[in-house]
């Protein structure tokens, strides 16, 4: 008994290199913070759109299951997950709204007439207040939003097609059928 | 200098990589001085680098932190300009992540502090101001967790540590200084003390 009390350093070591293990893992970023905003109510806005058609405001889109894209002309991570979300849009009929973060509506309009648009409609944020609204601290950063006006999750960073299988999919079909 | 969060680059460092600060300048100049010191010794120009580098090294030691509040986003009124830039020092950058606000110059860090002047302009009070940003980025953007439930392990936990070792190495003393008390304390039987003098004797000799 007395023993035992002899191998309790050792256990705590292997306690810290399996905390450490656990840090080390590659897939995860202890740079990515988790959102504050998660089964919170989403906050409201109403915004000019890209296209000049009626505002884009968040109590348009109650009743559905969305998905809030933050991007920007000038963000070369949205360039590498547009792929993604025109997948999204053309092949999953995703109801996606992109926000403009503080970027400038032609660049916004020049790139999208590069690379296709896949959103059903594009508020513009130009001073980046819906975004700090949304507890966005980059772009891109994309915000699914069910039925009932909630954050159901939040992604960091580009969507793969990683994370739009194992992640993004499923929970969308979940949201769905609730 | 425009933040990296602006500026079009490699995916994930493009998101995340911080505006360096001042104090990182400062530091890149001291090692190549002594680098230069360790390869000459002292000469004259090393001294002369040594007499330059000492009020650097003190400036960066004892620190004026880098300001990256620019003269526009001050307020008008200096009480409540005071109080936000008390409350900004103690905001987290959410881009560069150990900086405050208030040295940061990433542009979000830019915009939080716009937007927190505006909320006092507002008429929040200090807690009311901080908590909006709380609501939005959770009680990572306090650079001093708050003491409660679940932060208590980080704000005791070392004290705690420090209890329970310093209590079982008294423990542990104690014990040991009381058995050496008895061992000393076990009186010789009288063959025994007859074979040391016969020893004792012996050695005489």
């Amino acid at each position: 008994m007395r023993k035992a009390v002899y191998l309790l350093p050792l256990l705590a070591f292997f306690a810290l290199v399996a905390w450490f293990a656990l840090a080390l893992r590659p897939s995860y970023d202890p740079q990515t913070l988790p959102s504050a905003m998660i089964d919170q109510p989403a906050p409201a806005f109403d915004l000019a759109t890209l296209s000049g058609g009626p505002d884009l405001a968040l109590s348009g889109l109650k009743g559905q299951v969305v998905l809030v894209n933050f991007f920007a002309s000038w963000c070369a991570p949205c360039r590498v997950e547009h792929p993604i979300l025109m997948r999204l849009a053309e092949q999953e009929h995703v109801a996606l709204y992109g926000i403009d973060y503080k970027d400038r509506p032609e660049a916004a309009r020049q790139i999208l007439a590069q690379l296709g648009d896949p959103y059903r409609a594009i508020g513009l944020d130009p001073d980046g207040v819906t975004g700090i609204n949304f507890g966005v601290y980059g772009v891109p950063e994309t915000y699914v939003i069910d039925k009932s006006g909630q954050i159901r999750k939040r992604f960091v960073g580009p969507l793969t097609a990683e994370s739009l299988e194992r992640e993004l999919l499923p929970l969308l079909k979940k949201l769905n059928a609730s | 200098m425009r933040s990296v969060l602006a500026l079009p680059g490699a995916p994930r460092m493009a998101r995340f990589a911080g505006a360096r600060s001042r104090g990182a300048r400062f530091s890149g100049a001291l090692f190549r001085g002594t680098g230069f010191l360790g390869k000459r010794f002292l000469g004259a120009r090393s001294l002369a680098m040594l007499l330059l580098g000492a009020p650097l090294l003190a400036a960066w030691l004892l620190g004026a932190p880098a300001h990256a509040v620019t003269p526009q986003e001050r307020l008008a009124d200096p009480a409540l300009e005071a109080r936000a830039r008390a409350l900004s020092q103690n905001l987290r950058c959410l881009v560069c992540q150990n900086e405050s606000i208030d040295e940061s110059d990433a542009d979000l860090a830019h915009d939080i502090r716009v937007l927190l002047r505006q909320r006092m302009l507002a008429g929040d009070t200090d807690a009311q101001a901080v908590q909006y940003l709380v609501a939005r980025y959770g009680q990572f953007v306090l650079l001093r967790p708050p003491v409660e439930p679940a932060t208590w392990v980080l704000w005791y936990g070392p004290a705690a540590l420090l209890l329970v070792a310093g209590l079982g190495t008294v423990v542990w003393l104690r014990r040991r200084a009381g058995t050496g008390a008895v061992a000393s304390a076990a009186p010789l039987t009288d063959a025994e003390r007859q074979r040391l003098d016969e020893m004792l004797r012996e050695t005489e000799r």
